[in-house]
Parts: C-alpha cells; structure tokens; sequence
C-alpha cells in the first residue's frame, strides 16, 4: 500500500479546485454543486465551505445518488439506495458541478449525466474529482482535477476522509514493491 | 423509494427490460393498478393477466397459467389468488423461475399492505426512523378473514409494536392466543390508549353465515364513528387497506377525518411496491447469475 | 397348486415355525414330495394383514386405481384382505354394484377384496339403501358405510343400526359433522389460524362419535367408528367401551404419525379427510391402539390422480394412498417406539380386522384354515419412492421416507402373489 497524497496535500487540492470553479464559472452564483455519495458528498461539502469563504456568500449544494441509473446494476445483488437532495429551485439554468472522489471508467459520471437528464435542464455539467486515475470506457472528461494518477487497472485507489473514515489519506493497493 | 416519489423525477430506468406480470385471479383494481404504477416508474414492462371469468376450471388455472408466464419470459409474477398458499405453491413447485410476489392470498397474507402500513405508521409517528417500539396499535374488525391483519399482526411485532385485536368472538382466529397479541371484544376499551387504530374491512356477506345478527349491532360496537374518534389520542392516526365500507366498519366523519391517513396509504404503497420490486430484481436474479455462469464456461 | 415348505422363520412372538402349504391350505404334513422350499431365514411370518377400510374407486374413477392395481398394492403392502368402500361411480348400494366389484376381486386372484356397502341410497344420508340384498349377495356385505360423507340424520343413523342387527352386520360411521365442516381444509387450531386455511374443529368429529355411541347402546347394535383422529375421540370411546357398549374403532397409519404442522409447506399431499390433528391427538391415538380402546388400523387407502393434487391447497382432492406403507409406518410408531410388541401390532392389523368383519380365512396362521401369509425382514430398511408404488396413484406422504421392515413375499389361499424380488 502506497501513500498518494496527505492530509495537507488533499486540502490544498481541494481549495485550488475551488478557486478554479469560480474562475471558470465567473463567480458562485449560478453554481450547483452534486456530491456524488459517499466520499464526493463529503468532499463537496468541502468545496462549498472554502467557496464560501472566498467569495463570502453561500453556494448551492446538495447530493446527486446514481445507484438507479448504473449499468451494471444486474451484476450483484442488489445495492442499498443513497439519498438524491437538490435544494428548492432545481438544476434548471445552473452551471451542475458533479463532485466524486476517484474518476476512472467513467460510467458513474454517465449514470449521472442520466439522472440529471431527468431532473431538468441545466446551463452546463462540470465534473470535479480528487483523483484522476485513468482507465476510461467512455468519451468523459473532468474539468477540474486535484490529482493525476497513473494506475494498473487492477490496483485500487482508496480515499480516506477524516469524516468518515477516521484519517485523511489517498493511497493505493494492489500495487507490487519491486 | 417515497424519496424519490417526492422528488420531480417519476421514472428510473432501473428495471428497463424486465417484464412483471400482475396475475390477479381476484378482482382489485386498486392493489394491482398500484403495482403495475411501481413497475412502470421503475421502467419495467406490464403484462395484465386477470383470470377471473376465465373459462379454466381452479386448480388447472394456476399451474398452466404459470406455464404460460413461464414461456413468455416473465422475470416477477405478482399474484393475487383466492386460495391461501397459491404463491407458496407457484415459488415452489418450479414450474416458471421467475420472482414471486404474494399480493395477497385467501385469508393467509397481504405482505406489501404489512408493508405499506408500517411505513405509514413510522413516517406518522417516529419521525420516519427506526423500528416501531412503544407504538400501539389496534386492528379492528373481521381479523378472522383477514390477510392484511395476518401480515400486519406478523410484522408490526417484529418491529416492536404492541397489537391489540379487537372484534367480536366469532371473528377471532381459534388459535390466536398463540399470536401473542392483546385481544379486546370492546373498542370503546382500548380506543383512548392507542397510536393508530387500523379498521378492518367487513363484508357483508358474513352475516349470512352467521358471523354477527345484523349490520346495525356490528356498526354500533365496532364502527369508528365520530364520538370513537374524538376520544382518540391526540396525535393517534386512522387507517384502513381500503376499499371502505362507510358506514359500516367506518363513518363517513372517519374516513374523512384529520387523523386519516388513508389516501397517504395508497401513495406509500407505490413507493413500498417499487422497493419490493428493486430488491428482487434490480440486481443480480438466479436467472442473470446462472447465465453468467453459462456464459464464463 | 403348488405345495410350499417355509422354513426357517420366526412368528409374531419370535418362535421360529416351520409352514406347510398344500392345496391352499396349512397342513402338518406334506403328502407330496414335489413342494418348492422357502428358505426364510433371518424373516419373520404374519398372517396376512386385513384392511377394513379401502378405496379401490372401481367402477367409475379407474384413472385413480382399479381393483386389479389396488389388489397390487394390498399385497406389495402384506395384506391379503381389503374392503372396498362404496363411494364409487355408480355408488355400490345395490347387490348388482357390489357383486361386480367382488368378482373382479376375484378373478384377479391377488387377495380378498370384500365390497363394503353403501348405508343410503347414493350416499346422500336420506334413504336406506337394500342392505339385506347385499348382505345376501355373492358379495356377503356385512359392512356398511357411507365413508366419505357422514350419516349425519340421527334418525337414518339409528335405523340403520337397528336394521343390520338382522344379519349381524356392522354400520361404519365416517364422523363428521357436515354443517361444521362447510368447505374445511384442516384441522382448526393454531396452525390453521396462521395459515389462513378453514378449519376443521375436532368438535365435527367428536359430537358425531358421541351421539352414534349412545345410539349404539340403545338399540344394541354394532357400531364401528372409522379414522378416528382425536384425543377426545379416543376418551369417547373407551367410556363407551367400560359401558360395554359394542363399538369399535380404527386409525390410519398416516394419524399415527403426521400432524397438521405439515399444512405449512401447502403442499395437498397432506390434505386429508379427516385431517391431520395436533401432536397430542397423535399420542393419544397411539396409546389408545396400545391399549386396544382402538380395535384396528386401517389404512383409508384413497387414490387420486396427479391433477387432483398438482394445484393450490384448497383446490385438491382430499386422501392418501396407504396399502403398501401402512406396516412399515405401524412398526416404526408401535413397535420400535415400544408401545407394543409385534404380537399385539399384527392383533390389531391382521386378527382383530378378521374378526370385526368375520373374515373367516383371514387373522391367523393355523392349520386346517387357508394359507393368508406374509414374510417380512424386520431388520432391513427401504426408502419410499412414490414412483415405484404398486398403486396408479402416488400420493403418498411418505414420500423419500426411510422405514423399517421390507416385505418380502406375500401369499394368499397358498398362492405366491407378491415376491419383492421376483416381481
């Protein structure tokens, strides 16, 4: 198991891609932002805070649960739901910024382009992640990226969060030690 | 799943593929349109097979009926049959492989009103969390005919509720000193110590067999009637699995009443029905796994 | 006819006896020396076992069984006497239905199939049917039942029982209360309650019981009470019994051991008219056999084709087959189980059936009387499959079952009819 990034590095990660949305998006008033549950719903949250303290005002925030709309639903038994909550006013007009904590084929982003598909009509769709770690099935790409990570595709990237899992870390597994 | 009911979206491609059959040997138009607005929601296709007037004597319906679902690839069969154990039957004796639904079987079980009565009552009471401790509940009227008490009775004990029974003697179950449930002749009794008083349907038709001596004496001790409902707890809430005999088991004030929950009954039912379905087929079924075991070797 | 040496066995109380058959008959001596020799070590020698209670539905629903296919499966079983009851199609109430069937018994050569008749006109409890007519036919008839509804008119019942005392004949009474009854699937109590199924109150019985007991005694007849399946039944009847009122009673194998705890798998093979009663009523039967307050066991072998049981519960046909399982089922609950020794279990499944109906060439093993026999290797075990049963219909509940005692040949009048392993 091999360490990627500290607690020091994912926060500076994190703010950079902060400042870089509302570089991009002009500012925070049109600006969504969809924690994908679990890890993306923590690191959103996140996001939000340090936006709000840069821009001193408030940014809308809420979770977006793909587990619905996934593609390999029939490979397992079925998953337990997470719940979806958009704030009053929808995604109608709104620059959506997806927020998730590892990107890699792609497909989770996909059932969420679907999900959001069914809620409304937004101005754009950004993506957000912590790690890019390669290995895409699908033609999608992140905007906003906090590390780039060449990965086998049989390695595992796991993203601890204080909140959740007690320590903040990235690592990765699987990885042979020559 | 009641989430996602609120929320703007009303479809999910979750089942996209799948074909549920609604086998409804008895008449309900409500249970069965409920299931097949659960399916559709969830992007499922619907076949409506209504048995009732079909030319096939009992007995061979079920089995040649079953073979028939079989050949047209259904993936879940809801059924709904007047004889106790017709789905128990139908999952066991293999003839189609699909996922069995029990909507309700003579006067053994209705599992998703048990279901959808539950989530009422938590959503109601405790704020929508957890289980049911401390809530008490009767269950008024024919409970000796009744599926929906048999499955209520079963489930709201295992979430920790205590149950009362209330009816008169001819229509209590012999044997049902082993539910480990209160019983009460008297509704008038438990009505001011309750949470949730959930009325019962009676039929008519049982006073010709003797069950009560007349409409009027079973609406006089039984029936939730204004005076009944005002001597209720406050925050106590009125259910009924419907179709309502007003007048009957239930004046029109009751039915009508603020502590009804009824209409919200039949909205919970879709979403407990569309969880229901989820769980059986929104993964893996036996039938994908065994294909994707054909398929690796 | 050939003439038989049987050597090596043992009797009921565990004596070893030698058998010699000639002309149908047990001899001391064999006048030939061209007789086939059995070697029967390590078997045991019964008299042929008697059934009094039998549905063998020829004429009229041979898509279940036939006389022919019944007298296969009496003998496969150990039995060399059956009694075929009335509710057939046409029913057997007329000396014409009753001597068709004996003499298709007859022609088959397999066992003794005793017609039993009909105590009403079609069974429909209203009119007598000519009872003494079929007493005086070929067929004998000396039982009479309407097995399969109940006589539930006391005063048809009370005839009956006062007309028969002509020919010393018997009424067998199906107890069953029809109003209590109405459209029932299973024993009532706790299982039936939560299985949603209609009960069927051991009160039905028992009230029937009561009231023909005391008929009974009144007009002085002989009054014999079918599957009888309750606790309160056998108290009944033991009462009556220290009254010296003159009834008997029998129980099915099947009552002997399953309880209404089987209705939780719904499966119909356990439907059974009367049904299936509690553990306690299980118990109290088997004590009442052992002390013989219960005279018999009779097997209430009732067939019925596949569709009959291949469909939700309360669609099915009511009824288990029971001739070729209905010894090993005995022994298990009687005798492994040490409520009574073997003697006493062939008392109660060979002689005391013989006497009741006065079977005369059935019930013992004595010289001089025909040679109605069986062998059997009570050590050895075998498993129940319901498609190897001699029967046309295989619902059985027994089915992949593991019993004791194997059947091994069964002779009737000196006769080899059934040899498990010639066969």
């Amino acid at each position: 198991m091999s360490l990627i990034l500290n607690a020091g590095e994912i926060n500076r990660a994190l703010r950079r891609i902060s400042h870089e949305i509302l570089e991009k998006n002009h500012g925070s008033a049109e600006i969504l932002l969809l924690g994908i549950p679990t890890r993306g719903v923590v690191l959103s949250q996140r996001i939000a805070s340090a936006i709000t303290e840069i821009e001193e005002s408030d940014v809308a925030l809420g979770t977006l649960d793909i587990t619905m709309y996934r593609d390999d639903l029939r490979m397992r038994p079925p998953r337990a739901l997470l719940p979806t909550q958009i704030p009053a006013g929808g995604i109608d007009g709104k620059h959506v910024v997806l927020v998730d904590d590892v990107f890699f084929s792609g497909r989770t982003i996909r059932a969420a382009l679907d999900a959001l598909n069914e809620l409304g009509r937004p101005k754009s769709v950004q993506l957000a992640v912590l790690i890019d770690r390669g290995h895409r099935e699908l033609p999608i790409r992140a905007d906003f990226v906090g590390k780039n990570i060449p990965t086998a595709k049989a390695e595992s990237v796991r993203v601890h969060l204080q909140e959740l899992d007690g320590d903040e870390s990235v690592v990765i597994e699987g990885r042979s030690q020559l | 799943m009641a989430k996602l009911s609120d929320a703007s979206v009303k479809k999910f491609p979750t089942l996209r593929g799948r074909t549920v059959v609604n086998l409804f040997f008895e008449d309900s138009t409500r249970t069965r349109i409920s299931f097949e607005a659960a399916a559709k929601r969830l992007s499922a296709d619907v076949i409506n097979f209504s048995a009732k007037g079909s030319s096939l004597s009992k007995g061979e319906s079920l089995k040649d009926t079953a073979l028939t679902l079989q050949a047209m690839g259904a993936d879940a069969v809801i059924i709904r049959h007047g004889s106790s154990g017709a789905p128990h039957q139908l999952a066991r004796q293999r003839w189609m492989s699909g996922a069995v639904i029990n909507a309700g079987d003579g006067t053994h079980e209705h599992p998703t009103q048990a279901l959808l009565d539950a989530f009422t009552i938590r959503r109601h009471l405790k704020e929508n969390n957890g289980d049911l401790n401390g809530v008490r509940v009767a269950i008024v009227g024919d409970v000796l005919h009744s599926r929906v008490a048999r499955s209520n009775v079963l489930l709201l004990k295992k979430l920790g509720a205590e149950v009362v029974l209330v009816a008169p003697p001819t229509l209590l179950p012999v044997g049902v000193e082993s539910w480990k449930v209160k019983v009460s002749y008297s509704i008038d009794d438990v009505i001011s110590d309750v949470d949730v008083v959930m009325m019962l349907r009676v039929q008519r038709e049982r006073m010709d067999d003797l069950f009560f001596p007349t409409e009027r004496e079973y609406s006089r001790n039984f029936g939730l009637n204004f005076e009944r409902i005002q001597s209720m707890k406050e925050k106590a809430i009125v259910m009924h699995p419907g179709p309502m005999n007003r007048g009957l088991e239930i004046s029109a004030d009751g039915a009508d009443s603020a502590r009804s929950v009824i209409v919200e009954q039949v909205a919970n039912g879709v979403s407990v029905r569309m969880a229901v379905l989820y769980l059986l087929l929104g993964g893996a079924t036996s039938r994908d796994l065994a294909s994707q075991i054909g398929a690796l070797s | 006819m050939k003439s038989w040496k049987i050597n090596g066995a043992l009797d009921a109380d565990g004596a070893p006896i030698t058998l010699l058959i000639e002309n149908g008959i047990l001899v001391e001596t064999l006048s030939t020396s061209a007789f086939t020799e059995i070697n029967a070590q390590g078997l045991t020698v019964l008299p042929g076992l008697v059934d009094l209670h039998t549905h063998v539905r020829e004429p009229g629903r041979e898509d279940s069984e036939t006389v022919l296919t019944g007298s296969q499966s009496a003998v496969a079983g150990g039995f060399t006497a059956i009694s075929a009851m009335p509710n057939t199609l046409p029913v057997a109430d007329t000396a014409g239905v009753v001597e068709q069937v004996f003499r298709l018994g007859e022609s088959h050569g397999l066992c003794d199939v005793f017609p039993i008749g009909a105590v009403t006109v079609g069974q429909a409890g209203e009119q007598l049917a000519e009872l003494s007519a079929m007493n005086q036919s070929e067929a004998k008839v000396r039982i009479f039942s309407d097995d399969g509804h109940c006589v539930a008119d006391p005063l048809v019942m009370r005839r009956a029982l006062e007309y028969v005392k002509t020919f010393d004949g018997i009424i067998a009474q199906h107890a069953q209360d029809p109003r209590l009854t109405e459209n029932a699937q299973m024993n009532e109590g706790e299982v039936s309650a939560r299985l949603g199924l209609k009960g069927w109150p051991a009160v039905a019985e028992e009230a029937i019981i009561a009231r023909d007991v005391l008929l009974a005694e009144h007009v002085d007849s002989r009054l014999h009470i079918c599957h009888l399946t309750t606790a309160g039944g056998v108290e009944i009847i033991r009462s009556a019994k220290k009254r010296g009122v003159k009834v008997t009673a029998e129980v099915t194998p099947h009552h002997l051991l399953l309880t209404d705890v089987e209705a939780e798998s719904y499966d119909p093979v356990f439907k059974v008219n009367p049904p299936l009663r509690t553990a306690t009523d299980v118990m109290a039967l088997r004590e009442g056999l052992a002390d013989g307050t219960i005279d018999i066991v009779a097997t209430d072998h009732a067939p019925h084709p596949h569709e009959a049981k291949d469909c939700e519960w309360s669609a099915a046909a009511f009824g288990m087959v029971g001739l070729e399982t209905a010894f090993s089922i005995c022994y298990l609950t009687m005798v492994e189980s040490g409520l009574m020794t073997l003697a006493t279990l062939i008392d109660r499944m060979s002689t005391k059936p013989a006497s009741i109906a006065r079977y005369q060439d059935h019930g013992q093993l004595k010289v001089g009387r025909p040679a109605n026999l069986l062998l059997v290797d009570l050590e050895a075990r075998w498993t129940v499959e319901r498609s190897e049963l001699h029967s046309k219909s295989k619902n059985t509940p027994f089915n992949g079952m593991e019993l004791p005692a194997v059947i091994e040949k069964t002779f009737h009048n000196g006769a080899l009819v059934y040899d498990r392993r010639g066969m």
